[in-house]
């Protein structure tokens, strides 16, 4: 199947800051992710650091989603915001309709295990647990019997191809096939969004291209997807381009736009 | 995280560092293996002195008049002096105490002393404890008769040369042979064998099983004793209840018979397993008090390796916390996995030392006279022991790992 081929869902630019200006109101059920002039700040040893200055982002269900921007800009830090592992200094951050960015650590670990799925650049797997070990562990923190939990996890693997190397060990496999365990490993608790940062910055061009396959097919099947990178070939492969610079939304453009500005057809 | 997960992850963790984990536990498993080694000691010797000595080699309820103490600890050179002027214990001692013990309470007397024996079938080499009794002396003393029968009140009044031996020396004079009928010699006079003691056992080294017993107005008496003198008179009152009172009466009788003012000390001895183990009751609560005081400071310098090493993997695990962090786990899921990790360390360190204790108790039992006896809630306590050090010892290091940033941790190299 070609994901090319579906009706991408979206929203209009207007309906955006429709949702993003609404402040105190939950957003429709069709927006996943919704900011509203979120702020991060740093104190640096006295001297205060902006890292995001008000982000209004607004995503709806089954977007494909890539957020570009140099280093610096403040795309890891939204990631990490959007990812549910730090919370903002001001702004809401709705997750489902759920106003996330009021909660406690504890609060933030289930969401971040039910809603969801992190890809790293570095793939983040526990060394010494095998490829099916790796991917059961949220349905752990889950509190999934041992047996269904199994079961899913083969499931997953299956999904990215890996069923016959389930009982190797990280160190036993290639960088993208380490980057897939780590895609069935976010994928198999059913997250609302798949969460990706740098995805193929440790990973060869061939690789790359394999692994951006398995995201187009993934948003093919309807799930929403959001990479971060600061590669603009890489950024191409989403439906939707998201610039940060300077810790502001820059540019927020269709893949079109996006790949006719940066002449990449 | 559920429990047997954590258990698992800990377990997985031991196998995967064992020259580290063993390391590790060293602390707790030499403390655990002297702990149930000191107290299945003591208990072995609480147990001996409890049941063999008291009960079998002074009897129940039983109380002896002698001269001066046979089981005392440190006796000055002037104590030793004083107890050789003191008076012999007679036989109209005896028929005074007839005459003041109730009808129930039983009484035997008894000399005893090691002496050369031959048989036709042995001329001689293994000493018998020669002793010379009443009749009552095996109802008291709860001897069983194996073969052939003990003696009667009667044969003890005529002084007839009877005599009942022990499975030691039936097997030494009369090998392979019904020793019932034969006649054993003892110094040079011939006594016929008329049964034979079931086994008794040692205590102290001394074999029980080595005493001959033949009536007191036999040749016996005179071979144990001097003259009108006897050795000891042992008592046995009817129950725990009258004890005490058939104790004093004795006394008193003995202090009349001596004439002793009031404000004299006794010049006798009374002896009973009771005297026996107060000695015992303080002597024993020190040596388990010392059993646990000693391994409780191996097992807080344990408690502090196991710190160390915890701390030592919080940080090596620094970027796996983050990562389990990210995937959904709460603190509560890194506090408990790295308690039931240090606990589950721990705890495998104080079987392994329940297991050597026990091995080491039964090597010390094996190799000295004393005994050990195992006791099950020295075990369960150092079970217990090694899990509590262990979630001590584990709450710091886990704590810590429990409150770390996600973002940093996955970050940290």
């Amino acid at each position: 199947m070609t994901a090319n081929s579906i009706e991408m869902p979206s929203a209009t630019a207007a309906e955006r800051v429709a949702v993003t200006s609404a402040e105190g109101g939950t957003p429709g059920s069709q927006w996943v992710i919704v900011t509203r002039n979120i702020r991060r700040e740093y104190d640096m040893g006295g001297e205060v650091v902006r890292a995001l200055r008000g982000i209004d982002l607004a995503i709806v269900r089954n977007e494909y989603v890539a957020i570009m921007g140099p280093s610096g800009s403040g795309k890891s830090t939204l990631m990490n915001l959007v990812g549910c592992l730090d919370t903002p200094t001001g702004g809401e951050y709705w997750l489902n309709g759920t106003l996330v960015s009021k909660m406690s650590d504890d609060q933030l670990a289930r969401v971040r295990n039910k809603e969801i799925g992190f890809v790293f650049q570095t793939f983040n797997l526990l060394p010494r647990a095998t490829a099916l070990h790796n991917v059961e562990l949220p349905l752990v923190y889950a509190g999934v019997s041992g047996q269904e939990r199994q079961r899913r996890a083969k499931e997953a693997l299956a999904r990215v191809q890996l069923a016959d190397r389930m009982d190797h060990r990280p160190n036993e496999l290639s960088g993208g096939q380490r980057q897939r365990v780590a895609i069935a490993r976010a994928l198999v608790n059913r997250p609302s969004i798949l969460l990706a940062d740098e995805p193929t910055g440790n990973l060869d061009s061939t690789t790359s291209e394999e692994i951006m396959k398995v995201f187009e097919e993934l948003a093919g099947q309807g799930q929403t997807v959001i990479m971060v990178t600061h590669e603009p070939d890489i950024a191409a492969h989403a439906r939707r381009v998201v610039v940060l610079r300077d810790g502001l939304v820059s540019s927020d453009e269709t893949q079109d736009e996006f790949a006719a500005r940066h002449a990449l057809v | 995280m559920p429990f047997i997960e954590a258990i698992r992850l800990a377990l997985n963790q031991l196998r995967v560092q064992k020259l580290k984990s063993f390391f590790t536990l060293l602390g707790v498993t030499i403390s655990v293996m002297f702990l149930i080694a000191v107290v299945s000691i003591v208990e072995g010797m609480n147990h001996y002195v409890e049941v063999d000595f008291a009960g079998k080699f002074l009897g129940v309820n039983t109380f002896t008049l002698r001269r001066f103490p046979q089981i005392e600890g440190d006796v000055t050179e002037d104590e030793w002096r004083a107890w050789q002027r003191r008076p012999y214990v007679t036989l109209d001692d005896a028929a005074a105490l007839q005459e003041v013990l109730p009808a129930d309470a039983r009484w035997s007397l008894a000399s005893s002393g090691w002496e050369n024996a031959s048989s036709a079938y042995n001329d001689g080499g293994v000493q018998v404890i020669a002793e010379a009794t009443s009749a009552s002396y095996f109802t008291i003393k709860d001897l069983g008769i194996k073969e052939g029968r003990a003696f009667t009140e009667e044969e003890d009044v005529a002084g007839l040369p009877v005599i009942v031996i022990g499975t030691e020396i039936a097997d030494a004079y009369f090998p392979n042979l019904d020793p019932i009928g034969r006649e054993l010699r003892v110094k040079r006079f011939p006594f016929r064998v008329i049964g034979v003691i079931e086994k008794q056992g040692t205590v102290f080294g001394l074999s029980l099983d080595r005493q001959v017993i033949a009536p007191f107005h036999s040749q016996m008496g005179r071979l144990t004793s001097q003259r009108t003198s006897v050795g000891s008179i042992i008592v046995q009152a009817p129950a725990a209840a009258s004890f005490h009172g058939i104790q004093e009466l004795v006394r008193e009788a003995i202090r009349n018979r001596h004439r002793l003012r009031p404000s004299q000390p006794d010049d006798f001895a009374l002896e009973s397993s009771e005297s026996a183990l107060t000695q015992w009751e303080t002597i024993h609560k020190y040596l388990v008090l010392a059993g646990m005081v000693l391994p409780a400071i191996g097992l807080v310098v344990g408690a502090i390796v196991i710190m160390n090493i915890m701390l030592v993997a919080v940080s090596e695990r620094t970027v796996e916390i983050g990562i389990r962090k990210s995937l959904g786990a709460r603190r509560r899921d890194i506090l408990s996995q790295f308690l039931v990790e240090s606990a589950t360390l721990s705890v495998v360190g104080a079987i392994l030392g329940v297991g050597l204790g026990i091995a080491l108790a039964e090597l010390v039992a094996a190799v000295s006279p004393l005994p050990a006896h195992v006791a099950l809630w020295s075990i369960a306590l150092s079970v217990g022991i090694g899990g509590g050090v262990g979630i001590v010892a584990g709450a710091y290091p886990a704590g810590r790992a429990s409150r770390l940033d996600p973002i940093l941790a996955m970050r940290a190299e």
